[in-house]
């Protein structure tokens, strides 16, 4: 298994060896600081703990310093934990940097995003629904959701909606993992990684990347 | 920086030298084919009518009279299947996207002949 914390740089398109065009994202990934190595007997489980990008020093919080310290380091701005199970033994300790270099010989990888925050949607926009038609004396209800429930749906109680009923609400800015992307093409030097097809969020978001646990 | 590694990252797929032809050039486009487990090269000549884009996304129309039917092709500039483009003869042109061809028929399509050094007359 492998993890990387990155910054998803833009999207492009590459060509292969065959000239045909693959869509690819590019991600600028680690180097990625080793804040703390949990165990199951100190922790109740084990993980590591990984920090990319410096916060100003001036504008770290105290506890963050302190923590980031141990690891001989600066305060992190993105710190997220790869967990691992409980009976492994990592080679990682604090203070040691993980690279894009973890990716190598990994086919597919798992892209997780914060996706764009889209605002107040309606449901044709946020679960896909129907609507109804532009005319055919259909008057001010062309985007509305349609029956949400019927009168005895919760028997003499005159009618309930179900748990769950997709209506219209805030969509977007939530975390979205891509599964199963291919990784095309690792660059050591500029630390990238590049993977095929698009991945949550904006340019300049962070992501987290994993090795995809299916197909590898 | 964004730029900057966009530009690195796209620059492994253009092509390190690539073809000098104008707007209004009749060209032979290499390109490569394939056809189940074989490849060969096919000829599009045609008369350039047309360029856009940067970078990896540049493309050039080529446009032909085939059996009185017109022919447009669209080639991605730096595609590894589009082995060569070579300028057979240069066209005299006052713009940089030639449709108005698309509305004339025989001999009215042709364009007088620019002398360039890129050309070889052949």
């Amino acid at each position: 298994m492998a993890m990387l914390l990155g910054r998803k740089i833009g999207m492009t398109q590459v060509y292969d060896k065959t000239g045909a065009i693959t869509t690819v994202t590019v991600i600028q990934a680690g180097p990625c600081r080793v804040m703390q190595v949990k165990s199951k007997e100190s922790d109740g489980y084990s993980a590591i703990q990984m920090g990319f990008e410096d916060v100003k020093e001036s504008r770290a919080k105290k506890p963050a310093l302190g923590h980031a310290a141990k690891a001989k380091t600066g305060a992190k701005k993105f710190v997220r934990e790869w967990r691992l199970s409980d009976d492994a033994e990592t080679e990682y300790s604090p203070g040691d940097d993980i690279s894009v270099s973890v990716f190598e010989d990994i086919e597919y990888v798992d892209v997780a995003g914060t996706s764009k925050g889209k605002g107040y949607a309606g449901v044709m926009k946020r679960h896909g629904f129907g609507g109804f038609p532009a005319s055919h004396g259909t008057e001010r209800k062309h985007r509305a959701p349609g029956s949400i429930s019927s009168y005895a749906s919760d028997a003499g109680h005159g009618g309930n909606l179900k748990k769950g009923k997709r209506m219209a609400g805030r969509m977007g800015g939530e975390r979205v993992t891509g599964k199963r992307h291919r990784l095309v093409s690792i660059d050591q030097e500029q630390n990238l990684l590049i993977v095929k097809g698009s991945v949550a969020g904006p340019a300049g978001g962070y992501v987290e990347i994993r090795q995809s646990k299916t197909g590898k | 920086m964004k730029t900057e590694i966009m530009d690195s990252v796209e620059n492994g797929s253009l092509k390190k030298e690539v073809p000098y032809f104008e707007i209004g050039d009749q060209v032979d486009v290499h390109c490569r084919i394939r056809e189940g487990s074989k490849t060969r090269v096919q000829i599009f000549r045609g008369t350039v009518i047309g360029r856009r884009g940067r970078g990896i996304n540049e493309t050039f129309t080529v446009r032909r009279v085939v059996n009185d039917e017109g022919v447009e092709r669209i080639f991605p500039l730096h595609s590894p299947n589009v082995l060569d483009v070579q300028a057979i003869r240069s066209g005299k042109t006052r713009r940089a996207k030639l449709y108005y061809l698309r509305d004339r028929v025989g001999k009215a399509t042709r364009l007088p002949q620019r002398h360039s050094k890129h050309t070889i007359t052949r």
